[in-house]
């Protein structure tokens, strides 16, 4: 199955990723071999198969709704590429 | 002092012969003499070890001891590690100082072990070869111009050149069993669930495992005696506690029934694995177990099925990675979508960016029934084969990989060809069953010795089981006694 430049751009942009339109083909035609490889699944028949999502079929306990953590949020700040008064900092987001 | 088992060092620090500061200390001579040859740690945490060697002598002193008080151990980096470095091999987070301890190595910690480093690994884990890390590929302590395997070929790498005494790796699609096999070590990937995955920098949640990377299968009992375990930090990690795993090492074989898959000794096996593979199971026939060929018919749609499960699930987990609170972000971003997008394509190599985009793909309006379901069926298909498969045997046992280590640059161009190296370790991960690879031979090709691996399946949480058949053919061969002339 073969992907087109312009399919790349699309999954790039879902994805947000940015891949420049010199190596669009390139990623085109790799990502187009390893769905080929994919595709050999489409070879078994599965209609009245169902899914499985989880090795052992388990569904995710949960935990009770309690608070256990305590702040740490200069901390845990500190590996943050900008912060200001407590805030992390990022481009303006409304132009 | 180095060159020993964990076993070996444990009952040497047991009677005094040497204190785990001098061990610690021999190891990290051998580290910064060796590791610029073989690149296996991205990170040594020097003042750490020491600090931690002190404190395992004192408590030593005091009586109050384990089996792993003491010992020098690597982390692989993708292991979260309290104010130390973590970087899962990727410029995203090369900059990243954990704030907290991932609960295998708070339990390692707990035990008393030293923690040398963090070990180099394929970049978040995706790679067969090591050769997609940021910080360079690993090579292989056999021989330099072969990979060490991969993703935790950083692991593999520095038990078998003797630069730590055991290690933690990951195993998603056989990332602890193929290094372990090209490296002439033991890798154990427990059952899914088994061990706690909190602090494991995730890339496929629903295959994510962690498991010990050693010299032997009892070290890696000792280690699965320390980690293994429910932890209410990870809804994924079963409740069911873990069983001793030393008490069951000297079990006898008698009447074990072996299962070998016929779709594993087809076509695509190198000659040299497969007569490997058959010395093997002479061994195992002589202390006593049956074997019989056993059918896994839908084990070749396992790599498919694979590369939309993994990819779909790894799309989601490092969509995290946004460069707002942590990890890399780009130079003078524009607005917050220019952000977003720069930060993520020059912060990922660009096999990550592959996978991200396959996943994104799979999971896609339109697309989701015809890959995502699809895959998940096959799954279901090769977890039934499996059972089958385990109603008339206990241990299933076949080869690691199709050949032995491959050499750096071979592999690395093409994708497809490099997602096939895993061809006989994914279906366990599929399956959520435990695995482990041991050294069963060796091959001399153009003057070099480059080991040979074995894998054995077990049936869900049966990693016991595994490691007393493990355990019992290592004690009736030397294979796992080999070691590179480093």
């Amino acid at each position: 199955m073969a992907l087109e430049k312009s399919d790349v751009e699309k999954i790039a942009h879902l994805a947000r990723l940015h891949i420049d339109a010199t190596e669009a083909q390139e990623v085109a035609n790799r990502i187009s071999s390893i769905l080929d490889l994919i595709n050999q699944m489409q070879s078994v028949e599965t209609r009245n198969v169902a899914p499985l999502a989880h090795p052992f079929d388990a569904v995710q306990r949960l935990r009770p709704d309690v608070v256990t953590e305590k702040n740490e949020r200069e901390y845990l700040q500190k590996i943050a590429p900008s912060v200001q008064n407590g805030l992390y900092l990022v481009p303006k987001v409304i132009e | 002092m180095s060159r020993r088992t964990v076993a070996e060092l444990s009952r040497s620090l047991a009677r005094g012969e040497f204190s785990s500061t001098e061990l610690t200390r021999d190891y990290l001579s051998r580290i910064k003499q060796f590791n610029g040859v073989y690149n296996a740690y991205i990170t040594v945490t020097e003042e750490l070890a020491l600090a931690q060697a002190t404190a395992a002598d004192q408590r030593r002193a005091r009586g109050e001891h384990g089996p792993l008080t003491g010992i020098p151990i690597a982390h692989k980096d993708i292991f979260c590690v309290q104010d130390v470095r973590t970087t899962c091999a990727s410029k995203m987070l090369s900059n990243f100082i954990s704030p907290y301890n991932a609960t295998v190595v708070e339990r390692l910690n707990a035990a008393g072990t030293v923690t040398l480093g963090k070990t180099n690994m394929d970049e978040f884990a995706m790679g067969s070869s090591n050769e997609t890390s940021f910080f360079g590929p690993v090579r292989n302590p056999w021989d330099p111009e072969r990979v060490p395997g991969g993703s935790s070929g950083g692991s593999a790498a520095a038990v078998a050149a003797d630069l730590c005494a055991i290690a933690t790796g990951t195993d998603t699609g056989g990332s602890i069993r193929q290094p372990a096999a090209f490296c002439g070590i033991t890798g154990f990937k427990p059952s899914y669930g088994r061990i706690s995955r909190w602090g494991m920098i995730a890339f496929a949640s629903s295959l994510d495992q962690a498991g010990p990377i050693s010299k032997s299968a009892e070290d890696a009992a000792l280690m699965m005696n320390a980690i293994a375990g429910p932890d209410s930090k990870d809804s994924t990690c079963v409740e069911v506690a873990a069983p001793d795993y030393m008490a069951t090492l000297n079990d006898s074989l008698q009447g074990l029934r072996i299962g070998v898959p016929r779709q594993h000794l087809a076509e695509g096996l190198g000659a040299e694995v497969e007569s490997a593979l058959q010395a093997a199971l002479k061994v195992f026939e002589s202390l006593g177990a049956t074997i019989k060929e056993v059918d896994l018919p839908n084990s070749h749609l396992s790599v498919s099925a694979y590369y939309v499960i993994a990819p779909a699930e790894a799309s989601a987990n490092l969509s995290r990675f946004d460069g707002v609170r942590y990890g890399y972000r780009c130079a003078e971003p524009v607005n917050l979508e220019d952000m977003y997008k720069r930060s993520r394509s020059e912060g990922f190599g660009s096999e990550v960016k592959r996978r991200i985009m396959i996943g994104t793909y799979a999971l896609s309006a339109g697309f989701y029934d015809a890959y995502y379901i699809k895959a998940q069926q096959i799954r279901r298909l090769i977890k039934q084969d499996f059972d089958n498969a385990f109603k008339d045997v206990d241990v299933i046992i076949g080869p690691t990989t199709p050949h032995t280590a491959f050499k750096l640059g071979e592999k690395n161009s093409d994708p497809v060809t490099m997602y096939l190296e895993d061809i006989y370790t994914i279906a366990v991960n599929l399956a959520g069953l435990p695995g482990m690879s041991i050294p069963a031979g060796l091959h001399t090709h153009l003057n070099k010795r480059l080991p040979i691996g074995i894998q054995l399946v077990g049936k869900d949480f049966d990693e016991a089981r595994l490691l007393n058949v493990a355990h019992q053919y290592q004690q009736n061969t030397d294979w796992h006694l080999q070691r590179p002339e480093v």
